[in-house]
């Protein structure tokens, strides 16, 4: 006790902290503490829980004559307390134990740890170790520095609480996708926006960055803005406003370059970010092969969760935990019947056909639609009807389509979690539809500009040319004025159309959001929650009762946005800037919105597996979107007066130009013979070879983990059998017991007590509690074999070897009368002798 | 295993917040000193009053678990414990061991029928028909017993529990 009182003395003032001292906690994983010398012999003499502490008695002898031995034992010992120090809170020992240990063991190696380096460098050593430890604490310093600045972390962790990690699943995606935006924002406004705002011309000097005279009378109404054009048509939100000049600028900046660039980039940084979170999310998911084998275990044992800290929450955990019990105790009485295999196929296949009829019928309404907006658009006197008709559509298919699917799938009988992912499935190739029309229609809108700007471009050549004449007519001496950019005739610019178009779907994207999420959930909310009292059927419990959050729904919306978004950032290099504020506001919103006026969802929707499913969305949507970019600007010619790109035959000249006049020559040759297609296409040919390697590894290495798993399960089935002795892993011998014994069972304690005792030496020593780890050295893990090897052996050990003269249990027809002698065993006779003393 | 998500002063904020909290439940029984290690319980029905765990089915074997002499009275010592176990920096194969415990009804380290059907009936609020809670106790002692000795021991729990993907965001209290 004195001890004990001492020790905490040094504790208090080895701190040197008012506080109390409930921080010994953190005192775990401090590696180095001062203290004092006078204390060691004290403590040593506590002891250890790992090491005898032997050393104390070298405790003098740390001077200069340390033989090469002792340093090496001295080494040693401090390297297994270092490692008791850093396995200290695996240990399952109360706190007061654990606290003791780890101080004893603190001592020791601050003591030792300078004498090691004694005689030979010391001081290099002693600076190597404090070196060693400043990087640790600064490395662990960055970290907690980088955890800090995630943001709405707190927001995310209440959402949790009250709905559960599937919901907040989503709020983390959004977050994520928020992320990314940023970067990619940071990246079109540092490098493209502000050089052309800083450093180029500015508004009113050149026709593109002009509002034609025409125009100027309303380009400041607001309806004229909300469909962006006037004003903002001619701002550097959109391609149309920035200049061709190739260098701008002191600073030489080569706008149109960096305009290509940024643009690709866009791609190339999404796609790295989506395929390292896919990497990344496929390492975390443990072994799938053990799904099946402890469905009910896994339910018992892992299903409460412990987060919940809110009454109504815990209501529908209890009521979702008990219908996925009764949910799987349906499926394992199921299980048991014969079930008709031949049956349910047949009905997925018809399920499917009905599907892919559903969807092929989608597709042509809609072919056919865009085809009929296409001649209403080259009459007069189109109706409401008519010009509308294609958005009409598309709204009735995307309202009543996905509930149909779901009527359908009801034929397949899949698992909730699978029909989830393919009606996800489906809906999307729904929404392909959407997509496949808009970028029809856009593609036409691009062929009539282009047309257009033939024309365009021969009149504005002759009102130029016809300007210059009329004022060189007039005053020779004098340079002519030029002509106000307001009033030269200008061209149709398709890609600031096609920029405009994108950014009128997001923005309206967006408003149709949040006035479903405000009109569906919230004063769906109040008006279940206020006129509940003077209603005649209970609105909270019957229809419509409250709105639970649609994940899927959701998380399907924030894909496709981003598609848009990728697709239209060329040309509207502000739609990023959009994109930013909208997830920005959404997530303020949406947090808002699903704790006032949404339920947690009735059914247990288990988030961690999904995730790559959405990423694997989030990849195909980000290929689809980099088609028709790769394909505008590798085929269609630029706008003659708009954009950086303006007077080249192709966008990508760009890059010849700047090869040609910014590189030195040999660049160019270089770029040159790379751009060989006899080189690009082994090129190509050596990484589809790759990946077809690639491939057949990972194929090798999973079969060669299936193999592990199978070995294992083998092994666990023998240890099992040997161990219950129920069926002989040997038919020679099961054909010999049938052969001598017809009738008697196999089970024989003597010889369960002797595989005991063969097995304790191994093991600990036999504890009375097995479970409580003081009783037994080292971790729980071996605690848990020992009291597995040791449990039976308290009833075993106290029965005698010899099997002869007695009854060994009730009910078991008396073995062997014979007496073997100190061989239990089967008491089969000789031949089990080897066996039986293995 | 390279669990140590927070650096010192975050853990050490960490301490605070919960030594407060511990403090909080009961101020005047609980001194602001603690460095001539008052011997201070606080009794089980406070505990479970904290929200954290009131509405937790087995908050009274958590507590049981941790408390000192197995009654549910807990000591600073045992609140650390509790918390710290319970965090998402605790190792798996400490969280299984406790769980066990946990779970561990009748205290005779082994998971018999009798504890798998008070779990059942704790989780679902005794909805079950017998003959439901009775199947459900078979199944999961058909799938976690290795030792085919009709209940589950430490070693048997840990291997099932290790391989659940959940077990780690569920046996988790943030604080």
């Amino acid at each position: 006790n004195g001890k004990k009182a001492r020790e905490e003395g040094s504790q208090k003032k080895d701190r040197g902290k008012t506080a109390p001292n409930k921080d010994q906690k953190e005192s775990e994983n401090k590696e180095k503490r001062t203290t004092k010398r006078g204390k060691e012999g004290e403590n040593k003499q506590k002891k250890g829980r790992k090491n005898s502490t032997s050393s104390a008695s070298s405790n003098s002898s740390d001077e200069e004559s340390l033989s090469e031995e002792e340093l090496a034992m001295l080494k040693d010992q401090v390297e297994q307390k270092k490692k008791l120090i850093s396995t200290m809170r695996n240990k399952p020992w109360r706190m007061v134990k654990k606290l003791s240990a780890l101080r004893e063991a603190q001592d020791f190696v601050e003591k030792f740890e300078g004498a090691l380096g004694k005689g030979k460098g010391k001081k290099l050593y002693a600076y190597k170790m404090m070196m060693a430890k400043k990087w640790v604490k600064f490395k662990r310093d960055f970290e907690n520095f980088k955890t800090q600045c995630i943001p709405w972390e707190m927001k995310i962790k209440e959402v949790e609480s009250h709905f559960g990690s599937s919901v907040a699943s989503y709020f983390i995606f959004l977050r994520w996708m928020y992320g990314v935006n940023l970067v990619l924002f940071g990246l079109i406004f540092g490098l493209v926006i502000i050089p052309e705002v800083l450093m180029g011309m500015p508004y009113g000097s050149l026709p593109r960055k002009t509002v034609p005279r025409a125009e100027q009378a309303t380009a400041m109404d607001f309806s004229v803005l909300w469909d962006f054009e006037g004003y903002i048509k001619y701002s550097a939100l959109f391609y149309g406003y920035y200049n061709n000049q190739r260098t701008i600028g002191w600073l030489k900046y080569r706008l149109p370059m960096a305009y290509f660039m940024v643009g690709i980039s866009v791609f190339g940084y999404s796609l790295m970010v989506v395929i390292r979170s896919m990497a990344r999310n496929a390492n975390e998911s443990t072994a799938d092969g053990d799904d099946n084998n402890f469905i009910f275990s896994w339910k018992m044992f892992t299903s409460w969760d412990y987060l919940i800290g809110n009454p109504e929450t815990a209501d529908n955990k209890f009521a979702s935990i008990t219908t996925s019990f009764k949910e799987s105790i349906v499926d394992e009485q199921e299980s048991n019947k014969d079930e008709n295999i031949h049956l349910r196929r047949f009905l997925r296949v018809l399920a499917n056909v009905l599907i892919i009829c559903c969807l092929c019928g989608s597709g042509y309404l809609i072919y056919f639609v865009v085809k009929r907006s296409q001649t209403f658009s080259k009459m007069q006197n189109v109706g409401w009807y008519e010009r509308n008709e294609v958005e009409i559509v598309m709204s009735l298919l995307g309202m009543f389509c996905p509930p149909l699917f779901e009527t359908i799938a009801a034929l397949e009988n899949y698992h909730p979690r699978i029909g989830l992912k393919w009606q996800l499935g489906r809906i999307f190739a729904l929404f392909l539809g959407n997509l496949y029309t808009f970028l029809l229609a856009l593609m036409d809108d691009v062929n009539e500009k282009l047309a257009e700007e033939d024309v365009v471009k021969n009149i504005t050549h002759w009102t130029l040319l016809g300007h210059h004449n009329s004022s060189a007519a007039n005053d020779s001496a004098v340079t002519p004025a030029p002509l106000d950019p307001a009033d030269v005739p200008r061209g149709p610019c398709w890609e600031t159309t096609v920029g405009i178009e994108f950014v009128r779907l997001t923005v309206s994207d967006i408003l149709v959001t949040y006035i479903t999420i405000l009109v569906g959930d919230f004063i769906r909310a109040c008006f279940v929650r206020f006129v509940n009292y003077c209603w005649c059927w209970d609105l909270e419990a019957g229809f419509p009762s409250y709105a639970e959050f649609d994940i899927s729904g959701n998380v399907l919306g924030l894909v496709f946005n981003q598609g848009m978004i990728w697709m239209g950032s060329f040309y509207a290099p502000g739609l990023v800037g959009i994109n930013v504020l909208r997830l920005l506001t959404s997530m303020y919103f949406q947090c808002w919105a699903v704790m006032s006026s949404n339920v947690p969802h009735a059914r247990v929707f288990k988030a961690s597996k999904s995730n790559n499913f959405y990423m694997g969305l989030l990849l195909l949507i980000l290929f689809l979107s980099l088609l028709p970019v790769a394909y505008t600007i590798m085929s269609l010619p630029p706008s003659f007066d708009c954009g950086p790109f303006s007077g080249k035959k192709r966008m990508y000249d760009v890059i010849q130009e700047t090869i040609e006049l910014d590189f030195p020559l040999f660049v160019a040759k270089i770029f040159s013979y790379l751009a060989n297609p006899g080189l690009i296409i082994p090129a190509i040919l050596l990484m589809v070879l790759t990946i077809y390697y690639l491939n057949a590894v990972s194929k090798a290495y999973q079969r060669a983990n299936a193999e592990l798993k199978k070995k294992m399960q083998m092994q666990r089935e023998e240890e099992k059998s040997k161990r219950n002795n129920k069926a002989s892993t040997n038919p020679m011998l099961q054909d010999l017991e049938d052969l001598l014994t017809p009738s008697t069972k196999s089970e024989s304690p003597p010889k369960q007590a002797e595989d005991k005792k063969t097995e304790s030496p191994n093991g600990s020593s036999p504890a009375r509690k097995p479970g409580r780890g003081e009783g037994l050295a080292g971790s729980p893990m071996a605690g848990g074999r020992g009291a597995a090897f040791t449990a039976p052996s308290p009833v075993f050990v106290a029965q005698p070897r010899t099997l002869g003269a007695r009854a060994p249990y009730p009910g078991q027809p008396r073995p062997w009368g014979h007496p073997l002698g100190p061989v239990p065993g089967r008491g089969r006779g000789q031949p089990c002798y080897p066996r039986a003393a293995r | 295993m390279g669990n140590n998500k927070l650096n010192e002063p975050t853990r050490l904020s960490l301490c605070l917040r919960l030594f407060h909290r511990y403090r909080d439940l009961a101020p005047q029984l609980v001194p602001l000193d603690y460095s001539d290690k008052p011997a201070v319980t606080l009794p089980y029905e406070l505990i479970s009053s904290m929200p954290e765990l009131k509405d937790n089915p087995f908050r009274q074997r958590i507590a049981e678990v941790f408390s000192e002499h197995g009654d549910g009275n807990m000591t600073l010592d045992d609140f650390l414990d509790m918390f710290s176990v319970l965090s998402e920096m605790a190792p798996r194969d400490l969280k299984a061991y406790y769980a066990f415990k946990i779970y561990d009804f009748n205290n005779d380290d082994y998971i018999c029928k009798s504890d798998l059907a008070k779990t059942v009936n704790k989780l679902t609020r005794n909805e079950l028909t017998p003959e439901e809670v009775s199947l459900v106790c078979e199944k999961v002692i058909y799938e976690a017993d290795v030792d085919n000795d009709g209940k589950l021991s430490l070693a048997d729990f840990q291997h099932m529990i290790v391989r659940a993907p959940d077990f780690l965001s569920t046996f988790h209290i943030r604080i």
